[in-house]
């Protein structure tokens, strides 16, 4: 059923496409060459996955324990503004820097999700609201923080003004990668993604925390009875999801994706689109790899799909389509099989009273 | 300038800004008390505003447009309820992807797509318009701001005095007990969706063929995010609410004004402002909150 919708969700695109003027085989062509077509595609395809990945990692955590946070977008740009100013300001060289950049990056954007946490605890406010709102004020934060000179703006040149931006950061505070452009390259911040990513599969699938979590994730209650600190393991949950949008937003500026400074967009969407590759992977961590990559491919592929005429928006169309095409025929087929639940069951209980009759008879 | 001319100007903008937000409030209200967190607000205003200049323009018609606009936020709203009802799939998820969904649509194809201009007409009203600094601002309008003088008290009799808003807030309060008094509860929550796809789409609608005239990629800019934030700031009464948007409206007004007026204060504070006092407003008054108590929690007749 999955098969034959995403066969929907592409025949739905290609007939945007065709309706609009636009050559629906030409644009497929187009991103598969801009982001599977050559070793120089496939760097770019990765670089676009590895923050989805990181991201989706931190949300699969906060899903499974039954708590969820969509405030990822602003914690990535949360965690891309600690690593950044830890990346100008601290007089450190080389991996120093770095690992403390995304040290940074992780408490930043850790301690802004556990700000909703804190409220929920406090005063009872909404999590799904408060992060929501939360990614709100980060990115006027960081839009504050690029435009403001004593922080992070970058420095006047001459006499015209900065542009909204920082500064770039030091060699030393990017994320290198194995292999030389334009052949395949492969930065470093994939195998810190993959390597988070198994760290989480392996601690929700093996050990204690990772059965309580899920244990909590099916019934709070339940969980509580059974002695797991339910409002604790909620908090920490969130604080992770959180930390790890973080280090997302320090691999960002770390990697070429960011262009190595923080900017007002610089968070793209990969918040958003992280969360949705974690909904679409059903919260498991390994099956959310395959799905980084094709949101990754979306990404990369976009950018070819203008030279055939389309916009580049196609792809926010395409991924929409697919995701709607993962999430809804499991519910679907749930709904049809509760449906045919009910009627079996009305049907036994109307037996069952045409029996009772029969012997009052 | 003077000041009363700025006072003015501000004024003028501040409410051509909180009528869009002031449609799609009175629906995410409506909705919201029913219980269901509706983000796809967005999504609603988002298309509403792009149909009604797509109607507009080939029909000649900016009132035709604005029904349309309506008419895409219903199917919003129609698709969000089959999804999270009907399916089960978890609301919020549902509303980030329509809104993702919505928005690259509408980008896409404003991107292939040419319109002409079209606005609704403004109505000025005589004498009032001549009242010092707010005549201006509140009496000369494009003539669908008048139709909130109508919609806010219908949508509050709706909510506080009809039956159906009476069984649409024990939906919102406690399904299961609405569920054994016989209410189907998610039939009423799809209904109050409905009409906040209807207001959202109307909003977004009025912003396009009100305001402005045309559309541009991703006009609403997460205006169904503050609508949602200024639910919130109202504590789900409707007076509040409308109040928040005119606030949120005013400081909109002000961030654009603030150049002109020659002050170097940072607009992101602005920008941040409604973001901030909805979630004050949760914090200082989260003892006496009038939160619906089954606000984002799906209904499942037989679960506990």
């Amino acid at each position: 059923m999955s098969a034959l919708a995403v066969v929907v969700a592409m025949a739905l695109s290609a007939l945007l496409i065709a309706t609009t003027g636009g050559s629906p085989l030409d644009s497929l062509n187009a991103i598969i060459q801009g982001s599977v077509g050559s070793p120089a595609a496939w760097t770019t395809t990765l670089l676009n996955a590895t923050p989805l990945l990181v991201v989706a990692a931190g949300a699969c955590i906060s899903s499974r324990s039954g708590i969820f946070n969509i405030g990822q977008e602003g914690q990535v740009l949360i965690g891309a503004m600690a690593a950044t100013a830890v990346s100008l300001r601290l007089a450190l060289v080389g991996p120093a820097l770095l690992v403390l950049g995304m040290f940074a990056a992780a408490v930043a954007g850790g301690v802004w999700a556990s700000l909703s946490a804190v409220m929920h605890r406090l005063r009872g406010v909404n999590i799904v609201v408060s992060t929501l709102l939360m990614t709100f004020v980060a990115q006027q934060l960081i839009s504050y923080a690029v435009n403001t000179p004593w922080l992070l703006q970058a420095t006047r040149i001459g006499s015209t003004a900065p542009p909204p931006e920082s500064n770039q950061i030091p060699v030393g505070a990017q994320l290198g990668s194995i292999g030389h452009y334009p052949q395949l390259q492969l930065n470093l911040g994939l195998f810190l993604a993959l390597v988070l990513t198994v760290v989480v599969a392996v601690a929700m699938a093996r050990t204690r925390w990772g059965f309580e979590l899920k244990m909590m994730g099916l019934n709070p209650l339940t969980a509580q009875h059974a002695g797991v600190r339910v409002s604790r393991l909620g908090a920490v949950a969130l604080g992770l999801s959180g930390a790890f949008a973080g280090i997302a937003g320090a691999v960002l500026i770390a990697s070429p994706v960011g262009n190595f400074r923080l900017q007002p967009g610089v968070s793209s969407n990969f918040g958003w689109d992280g969360l949705l590759v974690a909904l679409v992977a059903r919260n498991r961590p390994i099956v959310a790899v395959p799905f980084a990559v094709l949101f990754g491919i979306l990404r990369s592929g976009g950018n070819f799909v203008a030279a055939t005429g389309v916009p580049s928006f196609l792809v926010d169309v395409v991924k929409g389509l697919l995701v709607l095409a993962f999430v809804a025929p499991p519910a679907l087929a749930d709904m049809l099989q509760r449906r045919a639940a009910t009627a079996k069951a009305a049907r036994s209980a109307s037996t069952r009273s045409a029996d009772l009759e029969g012997v009052a008879a | 300038m003077s000041v009363a001319g700025d006072v003015s100007t501000i004024l003028a903008s501040g409410v051509r800004l909180t009528g869009p937000l002031a449609f799609a409030a009175c629906g995410e209200y409506i909705a919201e008390r029913a219980g269901t967190m509706n983000i796809s607000v967005e999504a609603m205003m988002l298309g509403g505003a792009f149909a009604s200049v797509a109607t507009a323009s080939a029909t000649g018609s900016a009132t035709i447009g604005l029904v349309v606009g309506a008419a895409v936020g219903f199917a919003v709203a129609v698709l969000h309820g089959t999804l999270a009802h009907r399916a089960e799939i978890n609301t919020f998820v549902v509303g980030l992807v329509l809104n993702s969904l919505v928005l690259g649509l509408t980008s896409y194809l404003i991107a292939v797509s040419r319109f002409d201009s079209h606005q609704v007409s403004l109505v000025s009203i005589p004498l009032l318009r001549d009242i010092p600094m707010v005549g201006r601002a509140l009496f000369v309008e494009r003539w669908p701001v008048y139709l909130l003088l109508v919609l806010v008290p219908l949508t509050w009799w709706l909510v506080e005095r009809s039956r159906w808003g009476l069984e649409l807030r024990a939906v919102g309060e406690n399904p299961r007990a609405a569920d054994v008094t016989g209410i189907r509860v998610n039939v009423r929550r799809r209904q109050a969706l409905m009409w906040c796809g209807l207001l959202g789409g109307f909003g977004g609608a009025y912003l396009a063929v009100g305001e402005v005239g045309s559309f541009n990629q991703n006009m609403t800019a997460g205006r169904g995010y503050i609508v949602i934030a200024a639910v919130i700031f109202g504590a789900w009464r409707l007076g509040r609410t409308m109040l928040g948007c005119v606030l949120f409206g005013l400081a909109d007004a002000m961030r654009l004004a603030l150049p002109a007026l020659g002050v170097t204060l940072n607009g992101q504070f602005l920008i941040a402002v409604p973001y901030v006092l909805a979630l004050l407003a949760m914090l200082v008054f989260a003892t006496q909150y009038r939160e619906p108590k089954a606000l984002g929690q799906p209904f499942e007749r037989g679960s506990s």
